[in-house]
């Protein structure tokens, strides 16, 4: 299972480095938003995937799971909310203000 | 008593909380934000001191005990971080104060520079990998909102490249602690520290120290990953600049300071006096080259912090007790002047209304005061004794003949000359030569503006003059993070 | 322009609101050990009060919902630190958690922790920043 997850992640973060190749603003947004999901599925496998009850809640389950990872993973996915949703409302204002979300002319000059 | 470690976090937090709440009000905003920051610059005094006599405060936050639950943890090198940063955080703040565009204040203005202190003081306090994590992104987050403050063109543009890197940074980091979770099975840094004592610092670690090694050089602009910093701290309005310059970067060496002496420590061949010093010469040769190319103030600056971290990171790399208290003693110094300088530079741009060196000139005939602070703070950053600069780059520089690294101490006197140079060179463009700039904006007055610099100037001064009792609590600090059982023992109290 | 029709929508919607409503507040409620928290709570009211604004328009619901949400996010993020700060009050470490079992009239034997004002901290704040970037970026468009 892990090594399944393990070629999903790679799929997934090479989608990744392919979009953020693109000069379309929107696709780098895109880009980092999967980029985030590459690494939380990472987070969750690098640590095993396992079946058990709930640790402390319960006494009588023959296995538990590890809730760390849960946790960071669900830190992970909050911050990784909040960076989205900063960052889809930035490039709507750089676009705005632009008036183009092409990357290659938001390049800029050496000279300014 | 340790529950006052985690205030320097919850203080600015739950002011900032109430300044959105006040976001209409602008003057409000302006004096509870002072009072905050002042009162943070004590605490954080007190702090220093208290830890400075009683030794190593740890407090297991929500009474999980150490290795399960997150610690904070205050000792000798994040008290002094936590000193500097909101000492840097307080002067900014005063400097914003008279700058700031009143439209920019009422835009959450106070708000998120609270927030940034929250993830810059937090980042220096845990004892968790994860947490530090999510201070960084507190302080990213903060810092995104900061850099494109107020919305211009350009602004928009250069910060937008600037959130991408630090995105991909900041999923590296992940990465990092995916891996080491995987191998150690913990986050707590003293207990990740053991278990790396255990496990014999090899192969699989040795990746995961570079990753991290990335993950921070990228947030504290090493070679090669420093080209994002120039252009994007050039954009928004002197007092963020100061604040990103003397602070931002400074978080990710500090990270990699923290996690190379106490967690990747067995292996220093390879990743410190390899790896490390590597990274640090070219650092140090790239960015000045840049600084030397350009002519711009804040842009020549913004080129001598990359060539600054490299000396930082060099002390790191020799990794004997002299270079590593040169480190801490040139941090010091370097927060302090760096933020100095960007504040002069904020100050000039507001009488010439430019930052061209090529289009300001003889400011020294028309604000003399200026001026020659100026030139006291530039002379230090350059490393002219008895100037602070000069007994922080001394020695690490020593360390390096001591400990035969020939060649990177050879290309950090001559690093150390070319900052000279471009110093000298802003120094004769702007204050010095025809004065190119018009009556009226001679008549400017900038003494209001020089006022929250003086302190940082006269420190300085003291830092150097009193090199003597500072270099031996710099040798303090380095000694005891270069022994990192101490660290280890606190927290796991074993 | 010819008024588009939405009573198909504007029926739907106030069923809906009602079921994402409550079931929202019981993600909120159960949040501190069992799925559910502030955040999804959070965003889940956000998603109805979405839906209100998307089926009756922008301008006829703020005539009924007159809050500030950038307060809001105020409210939350001081209900969040405070919480904190009150274990701190009483020597225990900082965000120490406390729950016991009371007995309330009609809802019977419930579980009241400390960390139900943190979680509802962490609703208003997701709830309120939700609504607050799409309502800017929807009026922004105008």
């Amino acid at each position: 299972m892990e090594l399944l997850m393990s070629i999903v992640i790679g799929i997934v973060f090479s989608v990744t480095i392919y979009l953020f190749m693109s000069k379309d603003l929107l696709r780098v947004v895109a880009a980092t938003l999967l980029l985030s999901h590459a690494v939380h599925l990472l987070l969750l496998t690098m640590s095993g995937l396992q079946r058990g009850a709930a640790p402390v809640l319960s006494f009588d389950a023959e296995a538990y799971t590890d809730p760390l990872p849960q946790a960071l993973v669900l830190t992970a996915i909050v911050i990784a909310f909040a960076v989205t949703a900063l960052l889809l409302v930035m490039s709507y204002r750089t676009y705005k203000v632009h008036k183009t979300d092409d990357l290659e002319e938001l390049r800029g000059s050496a000279d300014e | 008593m340790s529950n006052v470690i985690i205030l320097p976090v919850i203080i600015p937090f739950i002011i900032g909380a109430i300044l959105i709440l006040l976001y209409k009000r602008h003057t409000i905003q302006r004096v509870i934000s002072g009072i905050t920051m002042l009162a943070l610059l004590a605490l954080s005094v007190y702090l220093a001191i208290y830890v400075y006599q009683h030794g190593t405060l740890v407090l297991e936050v929500g009474d999980w005990e150490a290795p399960f639950g997150i610690v904070i943890v205050a000792d000798l090198l994040s008290t002094l971080m936590l000193l500097l940063s909101t000492l840097v955080g307080t002067v900014c703040l005063f400097f914003a104060f008279q700058t700031i565009a009143r439209d920019r204040e009422k835009q959450f203005f106070y708000p998120l520079y609270l927030f940034l202190m929250i993830g810059v003081n937090g980042s220096f306090l845990t004892g968790d990998l994860f947490n530090l994590f999510v201070f960084f992104e507190v302080m990213l987050i903060a810092s995104y909102g900061l850099i494109v403050h107020g919305g211009t063109g350009y602004q928009l543009r250069e910060s937008f490249k600037y959130v991408i890197i630090n995105i991909f940074a900041s999923a590296l980091f992940i990465v990092g602690i995916a891996w080491i979770y995987s191998i150690t099975g913990t986050m707590n840094m003293a207990h990740i520290a053991q278990r790396v004592s255990e496990l014999d610092q090899t192969g699989a670690l040795n990746i995961v120290a570079i990753m991290l090694f990335i993950v921070f050089a990228s947030k504290g602009a090493l070679f090669p990953l420093y080209f994002w910093l120039p252009k994007s701290y050039y954009g928004p309005p002197a007092a963020i600049a100061a604040l990103f310059g003397g602070l931002l970067t400074k978080v990710g060496i500090y990270a990699i300071i923290r996690t190379f002496t106490v967690i990747f420590n067995h292996d220093t061949g390879f990743t410190h006096k390899g790896l490390i010093v590597t990274v640090a010469g070219f650092t140090m040769l790239f960015g000045v080259l840049g600084a030397v190319s350009q002519f711009d103030f804040k842009r020549i600056l913004s080129y001598h912090i990359i060539s600054q971290v490299g000396y930082m990171v060099m002390g790191l790399g020799i990794f004997t007790p002299l270079a590593v208290a040169g480190a801490i003693y040139y941090i010091a110094h370097h927060m302090i002047v760096k933020t100095a300088l960007f504040l002069f530079a904020g100050a000039t741009q507001k009488i010439t209304g430019t930052t061209d060196l090529k289009k300001m000139g003889g400011l020294i005939g028309t604000h003399p005061w200026l001026a020659w602070l100026f030139f006291i703070t530039a002379i230090s950053l350059a490393g002219i004794p008895p100037l602070s600069g000069f007994f922080s780059k001394f020695p690490i520089i020593l360390a390096g003949f001591e400990e035969q690294q020939y060649v990177i101490s050879a290309v950090a006197l001559l690093v150390g000359l070319l900052t000279l140079f471009s110093m000298m060179k802003i120094f004769s463009y702007a204050f010095w030569g025809k004065q190119k700039h018009t009556a009226a904006q001679a008549k400017i007055p900038v003494g209001k503006l020089l006022l929250p610099i003086l302190p940082l100037v006269a420190l300085t001064i003291i830092l150097g003059f009193a090199a003597e009792p500072i270099f031996t609590y710099s040798m303090e600090v380095a000694e005891d993070i270069m022994n990192p059982t101490n660290y280890i023992e606190s927290v796991l109290k074993e | 322009m010819k008024k588009p029709n939405n009573m198909m929508l504007q029926t739907l919607t106030r069923l809906i609101i009602l079921i994402v409503l409550s079931f929202s507040i019981y993600l909120l409620l159960a949040g501190h050990n069992s799925p559910g928290g502030g955040f999804i709570g959070g965003l889940m009211t956000a998603s109805a009060i979405l839906i209100l604004y998307l089926s009756f328009g922008l301008n006829s619901i703020k005539k009924v919902i007159r809050l500030d949400y950038i307060k809001i996010i105020g409210i939350g993020l001081l209900f969040a630190s405070v919480t904190g700060v009150v274990s701190m009050v009483f020597g225990f470490p900082y965000l120490k958690q406390f729950f016991d079992y009371f007995r309330l009239p009609i809802l019977g034997e419930v579980e009241l922790t400390t960390a139900l004002p943190f979680d509802l901290g962490v609703y208003f704040v997701v709830l309120a920043s939700a609504l607050a970037i799409i309502l800017t970026i929807a009026e922004d468009d105008k």
